[in-house]
This record gives structure tokens, C-alpha cells and sequence, in this order.
């Protein structure tokens, strides 16, 4: 092996890279916000809409769950324009990223819909409870419980995946890791260093959601 | 536009083109199913010595715990670049097939050795003991007492993730092994429509896709009702 590890001159870049983890963290909220809404909607109409609507949803999380992320936003950035709709790299990654995150938790949040009960909102009704109160008290404590978990994990399978934007020429974590490869040359340095910062990233990630499920909601999650 | 795009149907549909990306299917689907069979066999002796007791073996179970959570934390694309100049590095004349293939091994080790693990803590604890007191040895009680009951709770999740893994190799497409998406980006490069290539790359993956998501789900349902025995 003729190749001796040198740190020093990709350390230099350190906070360059923490700038990039940085965006590829707003990348990875944006897109589960908005996939969030996607998947509220999509919950709502295949349990409570009409079979039109139940077949529309069911064919959108079937085409977007079996078709990889990275080949949809091809689609977006490459194909689109075609059609005259042109979108910046950033859009297409966000729009991608969010389309395919509506898809997957459209199936998480069905779950936790049919995890609640009916006799359980009647009882909240007997009791007295404002619509509020119920949807604080009664449905909340039970849908988070069921979704909690796969929630943080989807957060953390996104954040990780917020690295093919590098691919559209967006300067997150691993776009500016090429970068930095470009400039030093240090190509094992520079993303052992990367994969040590998405490893802190997404540890802390998981940390803030185990915590935040805990004292908001009593869930009993592992950050390990 | 759409008269242009029907316009190219024809030639997009020539023997080679067609021959070319079926093939470059057959690459995705060979990358992630070898990759996520030896993974999985990986996978499976790290959850192996993940159960063993006794301090000799700590050293051995910390190396494998670290790698396990470290694995699971980064994304697939440095993975593959670390692999790829790995190699380079250690002077190695490797295929990008090969760097891409241990890549996903790499991978799936990390992720199956979890379901795995948790496939066999599902088995009763007493089942263990009892093993234990018949003086069975770990493989013995893995091979005799525990598999049979645990590759019901391993396998549905791990062909998922298997399922899982055949969109992710999409990204192998970036250092040139030349799969699904390599090919669309080929054909797109020639001149063809991108909506027409990235439609058809994308129909492809469907096809590959869909009958195995179905089948796993289909798997899954048939396991748990045998397991709790109604029917």
C-alpha cells in the first residue's frame, strides 16, 4: 500500500464541510415537512375518501415506493424541461425528495389513523372533552406512540439520502466533500471525514427526536 | 412536443437500446441480490456473536456493534466513494462492479444484522435457558432451537430490505457500473428524450420492483398467521 493518510491538509475544510451539513440538514426537514403534509392528505383520502380518491393515493405511494429516489429527480431536473417546466437543482432535489417522502408516509400515518379506535373518541365525547382536548388527550397519545418510531427512522433514512443532491451539483455535505476531493486530492481522507460528520448528524439527530418523543409524548425510544 | 416524442418511439425502441438497458436490469437486480445475500450472511454472524456472553469475547462484540451503528449512518454514496478510492489506494485492479458489490455488502451486513438480532431476541428467553440445561453449545441452539423459530420474524423484513436496496444501487450508477439508471443516463447522452429514457428507466425499476413488494407482503402476512397459528 503505497498511500499515507494525511489529515491535515482536509481538515483545513472542516468547517466548510459542517456548513454543508448544515444545509443537508434544512434539506432533509424541508422534505419531511412537506412530505408530512403529502402524507396527512394522502392518510385522509385513502381511509376516508371514495374509491377514486382510495385508487389515486394507492397508484402515487405504489409508483413512488417502488422507483428509486435518485431516478425521480432525474426525471424532474432532466426530463421537466422538456415540457418547458424548468427547475433549479435545489427545487428538483426538494420537490423530489418530497413527492417520495409524501409516498412513504402516507403508509406510515394510515397506521397510526387505524390505531385509534371509535369507541375511544366516543369516550372522550362522553367525557366531556372539547375537540381539542380530544385530539390532545386521546388521539395523540395513541397515534404517536404507533408512528413515533418509524417517523425518526424514515428522518434519519432522509437525511442520509439528502446526499444524492450532491449529484445535481448541490453544495451539501457530500457535494462540498467532492468539492474538497477536487481541490486536496485527499480522496479517503476527505470522506472518512464526510461519513464522520453524517455519523454526528444523524446521532444527534436521533438524540433530539428520543428526547423530544419523551417529554412531549412518553414514548419509549433507544437513540441506539 | 408530444408529436415529436412519438415521433422517436420507434427508434428508442431499437433491438440494441432495448438489449442494452434490459441487460443494465439485469445488473441492478444481480448487484442487489448478490450484495444483500452475502450481506445478509454477514449479517448474521455478526447477530451471532452479538448474543454470546462471556468476557472474551467483548473486544469482538464492541468491533461489532461500532460497525453496525456506524455503517447505518452514512449514505450509500459515501460508502461507495470510500470503497472506490479504497481500493485505488490499496492498488487493487478491481471492476466498479466489484466496488459497488462490496459496498452493499458492506451495507447490508449493517442493516441485516439488526433484523437478525431482533429475529432471534423475539424467541422466549425460556427457550434459551432450556437449550442451555440440554448442554447444547450456541450453534447447536441456534441450528436446533432458535432458527426454526426465528427465521419466520428475519426474513419478511430483510426481503424488504432487499426490495429496498434495488432503488438505492441507482446510485452505483455514479462511479460507472453500468446499471438502470447508468443506461438511461447513456441513451439521454445519445440523444434520446429524457422523458421518454427516464420514463422507461423508471417503468423498468416498477416492473423489477413491484411484483417483489407484493410477494414480500404477501410472504409476510402468510408468516405471521402460521406463526400464531390461526388460519
Amino acid at each position: 500500500m503505497h498511500y499515507t493518510l494525511q489529515y491535515g491538509q482536509v481538515l483545513k475544510y472542516l468547517p466548510y464541510l459542517i456548513g454543508g451539513a448544515w444545509i443537508s440538514l434544512q434539506i432533509a426537514f424541508l422534505a419531511f415537512c412537506g412530505g408530512m403534509v403529502l402524507g396527512l392528505l394522502g392518510a385522509m383520502g385513502k381511509t376516508f375518501g371514495g374509491s377514486f380518491t382510495k385508487r389515486g393515493v394507492s397508484a402515487y405511494v405504489s409508483f413512488f415506493t417502488n422507483t428509486p429516489q435518485l431516478v425521480q429527480i432525474y426525471f424532474l431536473f432532466f426530463a421537466l424541461p422538456e415540457v418547458g417546466i424548468l427547475l433549479s437543482s435545489y427545487d428538483a432535489v426538494l420537490i423530489g425528495m418530497t413527492l417520495n417522502a409524501g409516498a412513504y408516509l402516507t403508509e406510515i400515518q394510515r397506521a397510526g389513523f387505524v390505531s385509534v379506535h371509535r369507541s375511544e373518541l366516543e369516550a372522550a365525547e362522553t367525557m366531556g372533552m372539547s375537540l381539542f382536548q380530544s385530539v390532545w388527550h386521546v388521539i395523540m397519545p395513541h397515534v404517536v406512540k404507533v408512528l413515533f418510531p418509524p417517523l425518526s427512522n424514515l428522518y434519519i433514512l432522509m437525511t442520509l439520502g439528502t446526499s444524492m443532491a450532491a449529484i445535481f451539483g448541490l453544495e451539501e455535505l457530500t457535494g462540498r466533500a467532492f468539492n474538497v476531493n477536487a481541490v486536496t486530492f485527499r480522496s479517503i481522507e476527505v470522506f472518512s471525514i464526510t461519513a464522520g460528520l453524517y455519523f454526528l448528524v444523524t446521532v444527534v439527530a436521533s438524540l433530539i427526536l428520543t428526547l423530544l418523543g419523551r417529554w412531549l409524548f412518553r414514548v419509549k425510544a433507544k437513540v441506539f | 412536443m408530444l408529436t415529436r416524442l412519438v415521433e422517436e418511439v420507434p427508434r428508442f425502441l431499437g433491438y440494441y437500446n432495448v438489449v442494452f438497458l434490459l441487460k443494465a436490469a439485469w445488473v441492478t437486480l444481480a448487484l442487489s441480490a448478490v450484495g444483500c445475500s452475502l450481506g445478509l450472511l454477514i449479517g448474521f454472524f455478526i447477530a451471532m456473536v452479538r448474543v454470546t456472553r462471556g468476557n472474551l469475547l467483548i473486544p469482538v462484540r464492541g468491533v461489532c456493534i461500532s460497525y453496525v451503528e456506524f455503517f447505518r449512518r452514512i449514505p450509500f454514496l459515501v460508502t461507495l466513494m470510500i470503497i472506490f478510492f479504497l481500493y485505488e489506494a490499496l492498488g487493487w485492479d478491481v471492476t466498479v462492479f466489484t466496488v459497488a458489490l462490496t459496498s452493499v455488502c458492506l451495507i447490508a451486513a449493517s442493516y441485516t444484522a439488526e433484523i437478525v438480532r431482533s429475529g432471534l431476541e423475539s424467541v422466549n428467553v425460556k427457550q434459551w435457558e432450556a437449550a442451555e440445561t440440554m448442554n447444547l453449545n450456541l450453534i447447536q441452539t441456534l441450528r436446533w432451537v432458535i432458527l426454526p423459530q426465528a427465521w419466520k420474524v428475519i426474513l419478511p423484513p430483510a426481503f424488504s430490505f432487499f426490495i429496498l436496496f434495488i432503488k438505492d444501487t441507482a446510485l452505483a450508477s455514479q462511479i460507472s457500473v453500468v446499471e438502470l439508471t447508468y443506461a438511461g443516463k447513456v441513451l439521454n447522452n445519445k440523444g434520446f428524450s429524457a422523458v421518454l429514457v427516464f420514463g422507461s428507466v423508471l417503468l423498468l425499476y416498477f416492473i423489477i420492483s413491484y411484483p417483489l413488494a407484493r410477494f414480500g407482503a404477501w410472504m409476510e402476512k402468510k408468516l405471521v398467521v402460521s406463526k400464531t397459528g390461526r388460519r
